[in-house]
């Protein structure tokens, strides 16, 4: 503090004394700062906030996505999709997914994550094989499943059907193609929570940990008592990212069942991009994608509440 | 009593922990085993061990997967993407760990915002507009949306590296006539390097993997990245499991020597990164 007192006279040594020059010193340097600052904040600017704002205004037209001509339709993108019950099937799918991915990526990655503190040795590698599905692309981890698990000529599930068990491709049944999907998805990132909530596990104070232990606590009491009290705060975030990401899923979907059969996998970020890439409507992808932008939104602004205290430390 | 049961907790969990290593382990190893197998042999039984070592299914996966070119496309991608991210977040990320503009609070809420907004929002108006410029199939092009994607992380994570910079640092480097650039170069630079690898590796893993933009905006043979080369495979290769196979092998091993040779900054990225917001 005493230092940062000092900056401007010790620059008022070099340059000539007096207000005015100190004052121009200042200003010098916040222009500098904006201009360091200015590349990252156009660069994001120019790829998400223009093309977002054209999003806006091209869902209430009939836009091919081609050229600059577009008529306005008024509401007519959004009343189509209300009425198509597909969206309500990609709907309830995006809410099967936030519901799914709340409760088992998270317990899994709870109780490794707390089986996991204990073991300073192992710990390490343990983390590392979690962590492999989460650092390989999407395509690979959706192709493996696809080919050598769920597929019913060579894949797992055929080696179980050729020797009598009777489970249906999981991929191709209109009750489990969501679930097979998510299984996928999931599969690939329970590991990424792991490491999370294990990080802030160790910032527990060991004090308190050491406390409970002298109070004769056992490991389930002290992990319920001492360490989820203090992870709180990594928890809600992470539930909300969860939310987050859960509304924005595409990847696993698209490559696994492109939404089939029958949509009955299909999600928003699905359900949009055939508009756009398959009958190019482009005004109803950018509806959808709009309608899509309002779930993300709420968990987002909640996000952005949450992390106020880190983001103004 | 009390040591037995201990022992016993001790090895429960040992055993629990191994369970799920074997649940994330699994997948992978059936892609390696049968990866050296003939097809038939895949079809018959994807369980069975080897027998021998079939190199031909990694010939074949190399030159129908095109992965000569999808390596090369790959890498102008993800160097593109990172060199972008690395240069642009730290000078951002050094101006608001300083607090160094008063609009820095809005300039933080801004970069979470954009963090979380669907890639749908803003995806088919970015594509049309890379269509009229004619900048689709154009990878370099590409990295740099990928870049503008990536960037709130790597301006959070640097941020909070430069934080840890002790502020009589750079006091005294003003004090010596020092200008910003030098500064950056000379002082601030040797601090945050771990900063910059962990950005770099996650960032790099991310445009290595990324799949909605670039299969979007690479549609032409001669601009596929690795992963998309092994999706073209899927049609022709769906019953040449043995081939496919070998096309994921060479996908996954580069990625996992990568992500074990630098593990300690992906753990330690993944885990501050969330946690700090």
């Amino acid at each position: 503090m005493t230092l940062s007192l000092k900056t401007p006279s010790a620059a008022a040594l070099q340059n000539p004394p007096g207000a005015r020059s100190r004052k121009s010193f200042h200003q010098r340097r916040t222009i500098i700062n904006y201009l360091l600052l200015a590349p990252a904040l156009l660069l994001s600017v120019v790829v998400v906030v223009v093309p977002g704002v054209l999003t806006a205004v091209a869902s209430f037209t009939d836009w091919d996505g081609l050229g600059f001509s577009a008529n306005f339709v008024g509401m007519s993108n959004f009343t189509d999709i209300f009425a198509d019950p597909t969206f309500f099937t990609a709907l309830g799918n995006n809410i099967k997914w936030v519901l799914l991915f709340l409760t088992i990526p998270v317990a899994l990655g709870l109780l490794t994550a707390s089986l996991l503190l204990r073991r300073k040795r192992t710990r390490t590698l343990y983390q590392v094989i979690y962590l492999m599905p989460y650092v390989l692309a999407p395509v690979v981890n959706a192709m493996v499943w696809l080919s050598i698990i769920y597929n019913p000529h060579g894949g797992v599930v055929g080696y179980l059907r050729d020797r009598g068990i009777g489970i249906e491709p999981p991929l191709a049944n209109l009750d489990m193609s969501i679930f097979a999907v998510a299984g996928v998805d999931m599969w690939h990132y329970w590991g990424f929570l792991t490491v999370i909530y294990l990080g802030a596990m160790r910032q527990t104070p060991i004090e308190q940990v050491e406390a409970a232990m002298v109070e004769g606590a056992n490991a389930f009491q002290i992990f319920r008592h001492v360490y989820l009290p203090n992870i709180r705060a990594t928890l809600l975030l992470m539930g909300v990212m969860i939310v987050i990401f859960s509304f924005l899923a595409f990847d696993y979907v698209y490559l696994l069942t492109q939404g089939g059969p029958a949509h009955s996998s299909e999600v928003m970020g699905t359900y949009a991009y055939a508009f756009a890439f398959s009958s190019f409507q482009f005004g109803k992808a950018a509806a959808v994608g709009l309608i899509m932008s309002f779930f993300g939104l709420v968990a987002s602004f909640i996000y952005t509440w949450l992390s106020r205290r880190d983001l103004t430390k | 009593m009390n040591i037995g049961s201990r022992t016993f907790s001790a090895i429960a969990g040992h055993i629990v922990l191994a369970i799920f290593a074997l649940i994330a382990l699994v997948p992978l190893v059936l892609v390696g085993i049968n990866s050296i197998k003939d097809s038939a042999d895949v079809t018959k039984d994807p369980l069975s061990l080897p027998t021998g070592f079939n190199v031909q299914n990694f010939i074949d996966a190399w030159s129908y997967g095109n992965f000569g070119l999808g390596f090369f496309n790959s890498l102008v991608l993800t160097a593109t993407t990172v060199a972008i991210v690395l240069v642009l977040s730290s000078l951002a990320g050094y101006v608001l760990a300083g607090k160094k503009v008063r609009t820095w609070p809005l300039i933080m809420v801004y970069f979470t915002m954009a963090m979380t907004v669907p890639i749908q929002l803003f995806l088919f108006p970015l594509y049309s507009g890379f269509a009229q410029l004619g900048l689709l199939d154009n990878v370099p092009a590409v990295g740099v949306v990928l870049a503008a994607i990536n960037m709130p992380f790597g301006v959070f994570m640097m941020r909070t590296f430069f934080l840890n910079v002790p502020a009589e640092l750079e006091e005294a480097a003003f004090v010596d006539g020092v200008n910003t650039f030098q500064l950056i170069r000379h002082i601030l630079f040797p601090v945050v390097r771990p900063g910059l690898i962990t950005v770099g590796v996650i960032v790099g893993l991310n445009a290595w993997n990324e799949f909605l933009i670039t299969s979007t905006f690479l549609q032409n043979s001669d601009t596929k990245t690795l992963t998309l080369g092994f999706l073209s495979m899927n049609g022709t290769f769906s019953t040449d499991l043995g081939v496919m196979m070998a096309g994921a092998m060479i996908l996954i091993i580069p990625v996992l020597i990568v992500f074990i040779a630098l593990q300690r900054y992906v753990v330690d990225g993944l885990a501050s990164g969330s946690v700090k917001g």
